[in-house]
């Protein structure tokens, strides 16, 4: 739910600094950024500048040093672990680079995972999961496995697991990253449809400037600030 | 319990991927259930002897027996009394009597050197001498090949443990008592228990040729119930003619187990500690390597929303499943190669040999099971501190 001025996230003033031994790294420092609801973000930079960081407080995965990280109201930098681990299972979609679907479940029962922290039945679940995979297109692929799958259908059952509990949020670390540029192409055309026909908030790092064309909005940073924000 | 159940479901979700995620670990996996499995192994087996001489024991136990050795005796071996005792003691109350006379036997109790067969070694075995009633006292005494010895006549019957452990006991051969060759007439059974593993003979014949005179160590007698005991001791007790002990049966045999059983549990049970210890670090190793292994996994589970009691949980899940796995193969392990195994060994109360079979029972299956899910639980534990410990964000980027 997005805020009086229809933003869906706001973080201000974050820093976020990593120590090593002795040594103090500073990742994020004093970082502002607020998303409206149903824009499709893309966040951009070269390594080590932070994006990936970003992306992960984002999804409550990590916590700032400073600042507050507010999303759909609530201040997600304050949430304990528990309740952090509840509001990501409500909350976030996940998609990652490198897929990470369970090599042991075939797609059906991996699209079902999150939906096993829900107080949904199996009938429920079932219905949920042929809905998401009928959205990224591999209904007639669910009992496969992902070995059985290529790297873009394995991705396209990584998004379907992502909104198959139709989170307010959807944060992708470099989707295309590990696919070919016809696999990526369908990929971003289905981040793309998701935005555009069902409303769905996306933040997406990546390298690919062709990837980010799709975006709504681009963002670069650097050594942990913002440099440029327009629109795509 | 909507809450519950949801829980429930996560750790039911996070287990099942552990462990169908065994095979791609399976030799790491393989080499704790096999550290577990011979820990179990040897632990069942070496408490199965002491098993096997309590079973023997009990098996020598009647309900309605009772012995009487010399006051300030503790086995029969250090016992002795005149006949005139021995009479006196058949004579008491609460003994049960057949056509002729009072079930009590006067017995002898001596040890002759034979060959134990399986070490070829030399071996004190029982040689007992018994009056008639002792075939009525014996409830199960029956003659299982060739036939009983004759009265007043050197000849022996031999238990059917003795027969098969110590060499030169077949019917129809001899062993020398004292200088005499007496000859092996007929082999007996007493349904299992110690007086298997003996030699019988008439002790009026036994007595002259150890030089005893007209003396015993033991009177064996059958009670007119269980319940006679009491009127039997306290008659024999208050009689001043006599100075003897009078015990059941069951609480003579126990004292006889006693040394050796815990000598055999507490050897046996400080073995399996000392390679239980290094079966957890087998566990810890393993267990460890398949934390690291199955990071990513546990990084998204993490990230999808999955709690950090499910992850733990499934970590030890797995765990006590190699090791339930690898207890139940050393508890087969141990049942099929040593259940039935027929040994001697020496009782420390007669230092004489007992005969006995290794008895690998269920409760001591279920004993070596729950040792090994013990040893997979203390292997399990820190490895799984460390999956719920994961940090979540830096282990998805160090993919």
């Amino acid at each position: 739910m997005a805020d009086a001025n229809g933003n869906l996230v706001e973080v201000t003033g974050v820093d976020k600094v990593f120590h090593r031994g002795s040594e103090d790294i500073h990742v994020l420092g004093g970082l502002c950024l607020k998303i409206p609801e149903g824009e499709f973000l893309a966040l951009m930079g070269p390594s080590g500048s932070g994006k990936s960081t970003l992306l992960n407080l984002l999804a409550g995965l990590d916590r700032p040093t400073e600042g507050s990280v507010t999303i759909s109201g609530e201040r997600i930098d304050q949430l304990s672990e528990r309740r952090l681990a509840g509001w990501r299972a409500r909350h976030v979609g996940l998609v990652f680079q490198f897929y990470n679907l369970m090599p042991t479940l075939n797609a059906a029962r991996n699209v079902e995972l999150p939906l096993l922290l829900t107080h949904l039945s199996r009938t429920e679940r079932k219905k949920h999961v042929e809905v998401a995979l009928s959205v990224v297109g591999l209904n007639h692929r669910h009992g496969h496995y992902p070995r059985q799958l290529s790297g873009g259908e394995q991705q396209r059952v990584g998004i379907a697991r992502a909104i198959v509990t139709d989170p307010t949020l959807l944060l992708c670390d470099e989707p295309t990253g590990d696919l070919d540029r016809k696999s990526s192409d369908e990929i971003l055309d289905l981040l793309q449809a998701l935005n555009q026909d069902q409303g769905k908030t996306i933040i997406m790092v990546t390298h690919d400037n062709d990837a980010a064309k799709r975006a709504s909005r681009i963002v670069h940073m650097n050594k942990g600030k913002l440099t440029t924000d327009a629109a795509a | 319990m909507v809450a519950a159940m949801n829980w429930l479901a996560q750790v039911i979700a996070v287990t099942s991927f552990g462990i169908r995620t065994l095979p791609e670990r399976r030799g790491a996996a393989a080499a704790a259930a096999f550290g577990i499995a011979g820990v179990v192994a040897v632990m069942v087996s070496v408490l199965s002897i002491a098993h096997g001489v309590n079973q023997t024991m009990d098996k020598s136990v009647s309900s309605r027996n009772a012995m009487v050795l010399r006051s300030g005796s503790d086995t029969e071996m250090t016992s002795g009394f005149s006949n005139d005792t021995a009479k006196i003691v058949a004579e008491a109350p609460g003994i049960a009597r057949n056509e002729f006379g009072p079930l009590a036997s006067p017995e002898l109790f001596v040890v002759i050197d034979l060959i134990k067969s399986s070490s070829n070694s030399d071996a004190n075995v029982p040689l007992r001498g018994i009056a008639q009633a002792a075939y009525e006292v014996r409830e199960n005494f029956q003659i299982v090949e060739g036939r009983k010895f004759e009265w007043g006549r050197n000849e022996v019957i031999v238990g059917s443990a003795a027969s098969r452990e110590f060499s030169g006991l077949d019917v129809g051969k001899s062993i020398l008592v004292g200088s005499e060759p007496w000859n092996i007439v007929g082999v007996f059974s007493t349904g299992g228990g110690v007086a298997e593993g003996e030699i019988w003979t008439d002790a009026s014949v036994l007595q002259p040729a150890f030089r005893r005179g007209n003396f015993y160590q033991s009177v064996i007698v059958r009670l007119n119930s269980e319940d006679s005991f009491t009127e039997f001791k306290d008659s024999l007790t208050a009689d001043p003619r006599v100075n003897v002990k009078v015990i059941r049966e069951s609480e003579y045999y126990a004292g006889q187990t006693a040394i050796l059983t815990a000598v055999i549990t507490g050897l046996g049970s400080l073995i399996a500690v000392i390679m239980g210890l290094g079966a957890v670090f087998g566990a810890l190793n393993t267990m460890y390597a398949t934390v690291s292994a199955r990071t990513r996994e546990i990084a998204t589970l993490r990230a999808l929303g999955f709690k950090t009691s499910p992850v733990l949980i499934s970590i030890l899940m797995e765990s006590l499943l190699l090791a339930l796995i690898g207890g139940t193969l050393g508890g087969a392990l141990a049942y099929f190669a040593f259940d039935g195994f027929e040994a001697a060994t020496l009782n420390w109360s007669s230092f004489s040999q007992i005969a006995f079979s290794f008895r690998v029972s269920g409760s001591l299956l279920i004993q070596g099971i729950a040792f090994a899910a013990l040893i997979g639980i203390l292997g399990g534990l820190f490895p799984a501190i460390r999956a719920a410990r994961l940090p979540v964000a830096t282990a998805l980027r160090e993919l």
